[in-house]
């Protein structure tokens, strides 16, 4: 066992509370995934933030490079046709 | 994400050499003109790179040695209910200084590498944690006027070009606010006592005052960082306006307080609806700045005890971990 190893990271995510999704709240650093939960119950909820808490491995995340961001991203941006704006409806029609 | 995210930089970086450094240069800043935010893999200038970390990781230090003066009266709050408060705050801090390393560990620094920067004394900390706390009144001038003064200095912060500080530097102003409330409420407390406490809570005013005006930092003209940092967003007003600014709302509040600002040259400027106040002892804080406060090495060495005393425990948490780890394999099979 190194001395010197550094505990790994993690990352933090928490749900407010009941009926909304869990958010990132952050980063933590503990030996393993069951102390990370716990850092991360003294970091990041000391104000009732939180009612529920994943925590995974930084190293274990995969990201898209943002030097992707355009071939990834904007296949989407001149189809405006999947926004309801884009049809013309006269007003007197209701209820569409 | 994080710091993981920053071994491998993102195509982008690999093209530096075929792409027009220039050009990328001209990208970011543009970006940073039009108020988006850079993220931890997005392409960033080296020195706004460096700037950040020196500037984040300072700041985490200053959560972490700011625990000192105050945990020095966790033991003798003249109340439950202040010894309760305090501990929240210096628990706050400490949760601060967290928020702040995760922030800088993003720009490919490791926490290791932070603290041993700290330990050595390579990494410089806000100077104000080099002043003693000798009575009950230092804790809530330290919450009036320190946290008032870090607060101000925080909430432009909260609009920094880089996504992990200002994301980080939003939770901590909002978690600070009642550093200063509670500070101040000590302070009122003492300044309606019997005289003795009066007096106690004006000298003690007289120790913090011109310190935490230090805490802006040196004068626009002599200040180093100042013009590139406002290009890059990292830094939103100058030190000056900022310092004038806590001037212009913190003494109104002494007067509440009735207590007596010790400048002898403080004076309302009708025409610039400022007070104009006196010359600020530069030499006293390079002299801080330089290793040489009056606690300066009992900081440093409290942080060195608490970081030897605590290297068992890290090194029993990871092998208890791999323990852990191993037994499951076992189990699994």
């Amino acid at each position: 066992m190194n001395e010197n190893q550094e505990w790994p990271l993690f990352e933090v995510f928490i749900r407010s509370r009941q009926g909304l999704a869990h958010k990132h709240a952050g980063s933590i650093h503990a030996a393993d995934a069951s102390m990370a939960i716990e850092h991360a119950r003294d970091v990041y909820t000391r104000r009732q933030e939180g009612v529920s808490i994943w925590v995974v491995r930084s190293s274990e995340v995969t990201a898209s490079d943002p030097a992707d961001a355009e071939a990834l991203f904007e296949p989407a941006r001149d189809k405006i046709y999947r926004h309801p704006t884009f049809y013309e409806i006269p007003d007197e029609v209701k209820n569409l | 994400m994080y710091t993981q995210g920053l071994d491998s930089l993102g195509k982008e970086s690999l093209h530096v050499a075929s792409d027009d450094a220039a050009s990328l240069e001209a990208r970011f800043q543009a970006k940073v003109d039009a108020d988006e935010k850079i993220e931890p893999k997005d392409w960033m200038p080296g020195a706004y790179r460096h700037t950040l970390l020196r500037q984040i990781s300072q700041h985490a230090h200053s959560e972490i040695v700011g625990m000192l003066p105050e945990g020095n009266w966790i033991t003798r709050a003249p109340s439950l209910k202040r010894k309760a408060v305090l501990i929240a705050k210096v628990q706050d801090e400490g949760g601060h200084g967290m928020y702040l390393y995760g922030a800088a560990e993003t720009l490919g620094m490791s926490r290791d590498q932070m603290t041993e920067q700290l330990l050595s004394g390579a990494a410089k900390y806000s100077s104000i944690f080099n002043y003693p706390t000798p009575t009950w009144a230092d804790i809530g001038a330290i919450g009036w006027l320190v946290d008032g003064a870090a607060i101000m200095n925080q909430i432009p912060i909260c609009r920094c070009s880089y996504g992990p500080y200002a994301r980080a530097m939003v939770r901590i102003c909002r978690e600070e606010s009642f550093h200063q409330r509670q500070g101040f409420e000590i302070m009122m407390m003492l300044a309606r006592g019997a005289e003795a406490q009066r007096n106690m809570a004006q000298a003690a005013f007289n120790r913090w005052w011109w310190p935490s005006l230090m805490m802006f930092g040196p004068n626009d003209a002599e200040s180093k960082h100042t013009a590139q940092s406002m290009r890059w967003k990292i830094k939103r007003f100058t030190n000056d306006e900022l310092r004038q600014h806590f001037v212009d709302v913190t003494v109104p509040q002494a007067e509440f307080l009735g207590l007596k600002v010790p400048d002898p040259d403080l004076k309302w400027d009708e025409a610039a609806q400022h007070y104009n106040f006196g010359a600020i002892d530069w030499s006293e804080f390079q002299n801080v700045l330089q290793g040489n406060g009056p606690c300066n090495r009992e900081r440093l060495e409290a942080r060195r005890r608490a970081h030897e005393r605590g290297r068992w425990v890290r090194t029993a948490a990871m092998a208890h971990a791999a323990k852990q780890k191993q037994r499951k394999v076992g189990n699994a099979a």
